[in-house]
């Protein structure tokens, strides 16, 4: 893996408007220099759709179309049969969405071009509640975690939803959990699901400094600490059914990884007893999926 | 070649001859039948076309936008809940300026459930930037679909073809299918003048800023303007080729006519008749069916019915607190007119009620009886 400053082939430029500390830009700038010129992207509503320029500049250097928030996956669904009535079948078609238009929203039109096996990679970046409108809670938001729409008389009290079994559930050639804090890791599943024909879902841990309450620079360590307290497990699953744990966690307790985020300072005691409790648990069940 | 077709049968042969690429659809009674013949097509090789069966017409018209904006001609087709549920997608289609061609089987929108013909879904939908054309007949139906891509190629604006559900889109009449060949001259291969291509890459629809979002919707509001005659001049093409043409207003014995009926859609045909049996009787009495109601044919409506001394407006829908589309369609476009008729109110048909003979014989002789009209449109067969 290159030092991001060596990209040669950026398709992300400068000029976008994500905040200080964003993870989004990060991630997405390496998706797409690993597909490369031939791709054609989807974007709907959300932070990314958002950032990208005002009329008539684009940091976007590649070929995208904005569709509203519900219809990432119906938008790739389109662009895919088009570039293939057209003899394009080469060209890679992306959908991009946050956990918003992936696990809420857009979690229909999502199942829908999954259940039909479309050829296209869907790029999930979550970062754990509407953020593009301001910190409200979506169904990816952990529990115990402060948004505006769950203040701290009513913290989230639901657990996030398991978006990566409900995709493996749809027995698609490739589901992978991503993060930028290992890049190798990263690239690697870019890599693969560029590979491979059919739908390849990835999703992408995404942590966001305003959202979360931390300051800018702490957005790799964040990202790191979620993968080694086992709360972001990187695994994949190939065709539903063949689970691989890809980084084994050193298993640290979550308490440093709450304790950064502002978002966390809510919890009443017992709380983090209780987190890491679902944490183990949640890891236990992982766990007996692995092939 | 003369074949006894359904609406719905004709309406797939017809898209079916445009050669679409892409079909994205989602079935909803009356539209079914075409979701179901046009995979038949797409199955056996008769089209050459990506079916995509989508879970929703969201996705449905999300689908056919995107695939459209990547350089394919596209089709779908929906009905009543379906359409509403398409909304957003409908202003997201025009804005983007997507020659998209969708038919659209008139239903009553509910509570309570009816799966049975009214105006209400698509003239609900009048603001979202489509071309909307109103048909009467199979063979109409057929030819509109053909005519529509033309349009909408031309202008880079979507048309909406509707037809009555069940009235239309499930009965059989004879139908002439023209020949490929001759579809082939009229409406050649398809050749997108913007797409989204990897070779030359730009960002569609991306954030416009306060100064800049009112000059795009003015282009499109310019192209509108510019439907009327486009769409006149394509109906004209349409019929010096296969000797066929219908024009933005119907007219049926409207030269001297004091009275003129004005409506949409079948029950025009059912009106012809009504009309015809006021003429033995020596009254001078006219039909006029809006075959175009978005763009408004305002110059038209007002050449028509300029020097009429009274209309009645038939009005297959509601607009609940203000009444009929239709009629408050026509004394917008009448109002800057130096003559104006007046406008007699009628609502009929909701959710299905036959329009039959009787009822447009009665709608004319209140009209014709009374000296003005009421207050209120007069609401025809409601139960006491």
């Amino acid at each position: 893996m290159k030092e991001a400053r060596d990209l040669v082939n950026e398709f992300l430029d400068s000029g976008h408007g994500a905040c200080p500390g964003c993870a989004m830009p990060v991630i997405l700038r390496h998706v797409f220099h690993i597909l490369g010129k031939d791709t054609v992207a989807a974007i709907t509503a959300g932070c990314f759709g958002t950032i990208s320029g005002i009329w008539p500049n684009s940091p976007i250097k590649l070929a995208a179309y904005n569709t509203p928030f519900a219809s990432a996956a119906a938008a790739a669904s389109g662009i895919r049969a088009s570039l293939d009535m057209q003899g394009k079948t080469q060209t890679q078609v992306l959908a991009v969405a946050g956990d918003g238009g992936t696990f809420d929203i857009g979690i229909q039109a999502l199942s829908g071009a999954a259940e039909r096996n479309d050829d296209f990679i869907y790029v999930c970046y979550d970062n754990e509640a509407y953020m593009n409108t301001g910190i409200q809670r979506s169904s990816a938001t952990p529990w115990g975690a402060w948004t505006t729409t769950t203040p701290p008389a009513n913290l989230k009290n639901q657990p996030k939803k398991d978006i990566v079994q409900i995709m493996a559930a749809h027995r698609i050639p490739y589901v992978a959990t991503a993060s930028i804090a290992f890049p190798e890791d990263f690239s690697r599943k870019i890599n693969k699901a560029k590979s491979l024909r059919g739908f390849k879902f990835i999703y992408a841990f995404s942590p966001c400094p305003v959202g979360w309450r931390f300051p800018s620079e702490q957005t790799i360590r964040l990202a790191r600490l979620a993968v080694q307290t086992k709360i972001f497990p990187l695994y994949e699953v190939e065709n539903g059914e063949r689970f691989i744990l890809n980084v084994e966690p050193e298993g640290q307790p979550v308490g440093e990884y709450l304790k950064s985020q502002g978002r966390f300072a809510y919890l009443r005691e017992g709380d983090l007893e209780r987190i890491q409790e679902n944490v183990d648990r949640e890891w236990k069940r992982l766990m007996t999926r692995m092939t | 070649m003369k074949k006894l077709l359904t609406g719905n049968s004709a309406i797939t042969y017809a898209v079916t001859m445009c050669r679409p690429q892409v079909i994205s659809a989602y079935p909803i009674t009356p539209q079914t039948t075409i979701v179901e013949d046009l995979s038949e097509v797409c199955s056996d090789g008769r089209l050459h076309a990506k079916f995509i069966r989508v879970e929703s017409e969201h996705s449905a018209m999300a689908c056919a936008a995107a695939a459209c904006a990547t350089g394919s001609r596209v089709f779908t087709a929906t009905s009543s809940h379906g359409l509403a549920y398409m909304h957003e997608m409908l202003h997201w289609v025009s804005g983007s300026r997507l020659p998209v061609v969708m038919v659209n089987g008139n239903r009553a929108l509910g509570a309570p459930w009816s799966i049975w013909c009214d105006h209400s879904d698509s003239l609900s939908q009048r603001d979202t930037g489509w071309i909307q054309l109103y048909c009467q007949s199979a063979q109409e139906a057929l030819d509109t679909i053909i005519q529509a891509y033309r349009i909408a190629e031309e202008l880079l604006l979507p048309v909406m073809i509707l037809v009555d559900g069940f009235f239309l889109t499930h009965t059989s009449d004879t139908v002439d299918v023209p020949d490929q060949k001759a579809v082939d001259r009229f409406l050649p291969a398809y050749k997108a003048r913007y797409k989204i291509s990897a070779d030359e890459p730009h960002t569609f629809n991306i954030m416009a800023d306060t100064s800049l979002f009112i000059s795009f919707k003015h282009e499109a509001q310019k192209a509108m303007e510019e439907a009327k005659k486009v769409a006149a001049r394509v109906d004209r093409e349409f019929k010096a080729h296969f000797g066929r043409g219908y024009g933005l207003l119907d007219k049926f014995r409207c030269q001297d006519a004091e009275v003129i009926l004005f409506t949409m859609g079948t029950a025009a045909s059912t009106a012809r008749e009504v009309i015809g049996d006021y003429r033995q009787q020596g009254k001078k009495v006219g039909l006029c069916r809006l075959r175009m109601f978005r763009p408004s044919p305002v110059e038209e409506v007002t050449r028509l019915l300029g020097g009429v001394k009274k209309v009645a407006v038939l009005d297959r829908d509601n607009s609940l607190g203000a009444g009929g589309i239709v009629a408050q369609e026509l004394k917008a476009a009448l109002y800057g007119a130096a003559r104006k008729p007046k406008i007699y109110e009628f609502i009929a048909g909701l959710g299905g009620k036959d329009i039959t003979p009787e009822t447009i014989r009665e709608v004319i002789a209140k009209t014709l009886k009374q000296p003005n009209p009421g207050s209120h449109p007069v609401w025809m067969g409601v139960q006491a």
